[in-house]
C-alpha cells in the first residue's frame, strides 16, 4: 500500500520564547480509519531525526521507520486504530524549520527562525488533531524525543489523551545529554560552510553535519552491540594502511551514516531540534516532577532498555515513580536488548505483545 | 496468548485460576474497589478481578518476562521488587493490597506488611503454614530442612527465606494491633476448621489497621 505524505497549514503559533511563526506547514501521513466515534486514533511522535514517514511504503519505494510496528496485525494495529504521525515542527521534512522560506524575506529563515521548544511541537501538533476532528486521542507514543513529547502530551493535554506510551525517554535531558548534543552542534557550526545557518543555495555544511551524524550513532549504540556488529574487523583490507583512511569496519560504518545522513536532513534543522530536546523539562512550571504527572489524567505504559545508556532506565523510573506517586494507572517494563538506545527501533516482538495488550485494554476502557 | 479483549469466563474463580488461595481473594475482593497484587505473576488474578468484579487493578512484579506477559493481558503492572517498591505509592493509595504466597520470600516481612497497610485499606495475605505437620514430621524424622508437597525446594535454593506458622502470624497480627477481619484455612481445595495451625497447607487472612 502507497503512503502518500499530506500538508496542511495553519494560520500561524505563537512559541514559547514569545514569537509568533506565520503560517505553519505541518506534513502528516495517515493509516487505517478513523471509527465514527473518533475514538481510535494513535498519534505517533518521532525521534530526532525521524519524520512524517512511519509506516507503509511512500512513491520512492521507501518504508517508513517505525514500519515493523505500525500497519495491519501490528503492534499499532491500522486494521482497527486510525494512526496519525507528523514530522516535527523545526524538521526537515515537510514541515516549517529553518530551511523552510520566511515570508518576510522571500528566502529560507536559516538562523532567523526562532528557537523552539518539545511544547511548542507538541502545540503544533495539537493543532493538527483539532483540524482532523479528533478530540481525544486513544494513544500518544514515541520513542526517544517523542516519548518526551508523548510526555508533553499528557501533560499539557490531559483531557486529549486517553492514554501516553513514553519508550526510552525522559521527563528532561541530563548533562550528559546536552553534551552529547552540544558537540555535534559544534561540529555543524565550527564547518566554514554552515556560514552561520545562511547556507540555502550553496555548499552546506556537509563535513560538520555529518560528524554530528556520526557522534549520535555512537550514542544509539552499545559497547555489545558495537563488539558484535563490528569487532576490530578490517575494512576491506588485511592490514593496517598506516595512513588515515578507513581501517576499521566501524570507522567505515560511521562515514557512511554520516555521509548518507547529509543527503536527508538539514543542519540548521539539527541545530534548533537537539536545542527543543536540551531545554526539554517536563518539571517546568510545576516545581517537581510528580507535581507535572499530576496534571495527567492518562494511563501510562512506559518502556526502557536495559542497554539504553544514552537514556538509561533510571529516567524511564523516575517518570513511572512521579506517576505511582500520585497513583497514576502506570505499567513499567525494562526490556532486555543489546542494542542500546536503537532498541526502540529494533525491538519489535516484545515491544509489540505490550504495546498491543495495553492499547486493546485502553481502547476497552474508553469505549466502556 | 490471551487478548486483553477475549472475555474471561465467569463463574468461580477456582475454576478460572486454579488456584484455591485465589478462589478465596476472588470472593473477598469488593466490586469496583481498587487492588494492588504484590508478585502478581502473570496477571491472571488482576485480570480476572477487572473482568469479573470491575476492580481497578495494578499490580508489582520482578521477573520481566512476567511482567510483559501481565502488560500484554491489559493488567498495569509495574516491574519492581516488593520490599521497596511500595514506597512511592500515597497512603491509603488502595482499597486491597495481595500478597498471595509471596510474604515468606521478602527480605524484611515485617517492613512490607507495615507498607501494604499503610497504602491499602485492607490487606489480603496468603502463605504456605510452615506449622502443617507434614513440616513438623519432616523436621522431626530428617532432621533435615524440612522438604514437603509445600515446600519442595532444597535450603540451598529455596525461594522462602522467612518462613512463619498460622500462630506466628496471628501473634504478629495482635502485636501490631491489626484487626484480623478474616481468616480461611485450607488444605489443597479442603477448608480447614479444626487445628488450623497443624492442618492447613495455606492460609489466607483479611487484615486491616
Amino acid at each position: 500500500m502507497i503512503v502518500d505524505t499530506q500538508f496542511v497549514q495553519f494560520e500561524s503559533l505563537e512559541l514559547d520564547c514569545g514569537a509568533t511563526l506565520a503560517p505553519v506547514d505541518v506534513a502528516y501521513e495517515t493509516w487505517g480509519e478513523l471509527n465514527h466515534e473518533r475514538s481510535n486514533a494513535i498519534l505517533i511522535l518521532h525521534a530526532f531525526s525521524g519524520d512524517a514517514h512511519a509506516a507503509g511504503i511512500n512513491r520512492e519505494g521507501k518504508p517508513g521507520w517505525w514500519d515493523s510496528m505500525i500497519g495491519p496485525g501490528k503492534a499499532f494495529d491500522t486494521n482497527r486504530y486510525f494512526v496519525i504521525c507528523s514530522n516535527v515542527l523545526g524538521g526537515c521534512r515537510g514541515t516549517t524549520g529553518p530551511s523552510s522560506i520566511n515570508p518576510a524575506t522571500g528566502r529560507p529563515y536559516g538562523r532567523q527562525f526562532p528557537v523552539i521548544t518539545i511544547s511548542d511541537m507538541v502545540r503544533l501538533q495539537k493543532k493538527l488533531v483539532d483540524y482532523l476532528g479528533i478530540r481525544r486521542l486513544l494513544s500518544v507514543a514515541g520513542g526517544s524525543m517523542g516519548g518526551m513529547q508523548a510526555l508533553e502530551w499528557a501533560v499539557a493535554y490531559p483531557d486529549a489523551v486517553a492514554s501516553a506510551i513514553p519508550i526510552a525517554a525522559t521527563a528532561r535531558h541530563s548533562a550528559q545529554q546536552i553534551a552529547f548534543n552540544e558537540v555535534g552542534r559544534q561540529a555543524i557550526m565550527a564547518d566554514p560552510d554552515w556560514n552561520d545557518g545562511d547556507y540555502y543555495g550553496k555548499r552546506p555544511p556537509a563535513r560538520g553535519l555529518a560528524v554530528a551524524r556520526m557522534i549520535g550513532h555512537i550514542t544509539y549504540m552499545s559497547d555489545e552491540s558495537m563488539r558484535e556488529k563490528f569487532g576490530r574487523r578490517l575494512r576491506g583490507k588485511e592490514q593496517f594502511g598506516f595512513d588515515f583512511s578507513v581501517d576499521f569496519e566501524v570507522e567505515s560504518y560511521l562515514r557512511y551514516r554520516g555521509s548518507q545522513f547529509v543527503e536527508r536532513f538539514d543542519a540548521n534543522s539539527y541545530l534548533y531540534i537537539t536545542k527543543a530536546m536540551d531545554y526539554f523539562d517536563i518539571t517546568n512550571g510545576f516545581g517537581s516532577l510528580a507535581a507535572a504527572m499530576e496534571r495527567t489524567k492518562a494511563r501510562f505504559l512506559v518502556i526502557s532498555f536495559t542497554s539504553d545508556w544514552l537514556y538509561p532506565s533510571y529516567q524511564s523510573l523516575e517518570i513511572v515513580n512521579a506517576l505511582r506517586s500520585r497513583n497514576r494507572d502506570v505499567a513499567f517494563c525494562e526490556l532486555q536488548s543489546n542494542y542500546g538506545h536503537d532498541a526502540f527501533l529494533v525491538e519489535v516482538g516484545e515491544q509489540t505483545e505490550i504495546i498491543r495488550g495495553f492499547l486493546a485494554n485502553t481502547f476497552e476502557k474508553v469505549r466502556g | 496468548m490471551k487478548s486483553a479483549r477475549e472475555p474471561v469466563r465467569r463463574g468461580f474463580v477456582h475454576a478460572v485460576l486454579g488456584r484455591s488461595d485465589y478462589a478465596i481473594i476472588g470472593e473477598w475482593v469488593e466490586p469496583g474497589s481498587r487492588v494492588l497484587d504484590l508478585g502478581c505473576g502473570e496477571g491472571e488474578l488482576l485480570q480476572w478481578l477487572a473482568a469479573n468484579k470491575g476492580v481497578d487493578a495494578r499490580g508489582i512484579e520482578i521477573v520481566p518476562a512476567k511482567v510483559q506477559r501481565a502488560i500484554a493481558r491489559g493488567v498495569s503492572v509495574y516491574q519492581g521488587d516488593i520490599d521497596q517498591g511500595l514506597a512511592d505509592y500515597p497512603d491509603q493509595a488502595f482499597d486491597y493490597v495481595i500478597l498471595s504466597q509471596t510474604l515468606q520470600e521478602t527480605r524484611n516481612p515485617l517492613k512490607v506488611l507495615r507498607e501494604i497497610l499503610r497504602v491499602g485499606a485492607h490487606a489480603i495475605v496468603a502463605f504456605p503454614n510452615f506449622g502443617h505437620w507434614r513440616v513438623r514430621l519432616a523436621h522431626l524424622f530428617t532432621g533435615r530442612a524440612p522438604k514437603t508437597k509445600l515446600f519442595p525446594h532444597d535450603w540451598y535454593d529455596s525461594p522462602n527465606i522467612h518462613f512463619l506458622t498460622v500462630l506466628d502470624f496471628e501473634l504478629l497480627c495482635r502485636r501490631e494491633g491489626w484487626v484480623m477481619e478474616r481468616r480461611i484455612f485450607l488444605a489443597g481445595t479442603r477448608k480447614i476448621v479444626f487445628l488450623p495451625n497443624l492442618f492447613a497447607e495455606t492460609a489466607v487472612f483479611l487484615i486491616r489497621k
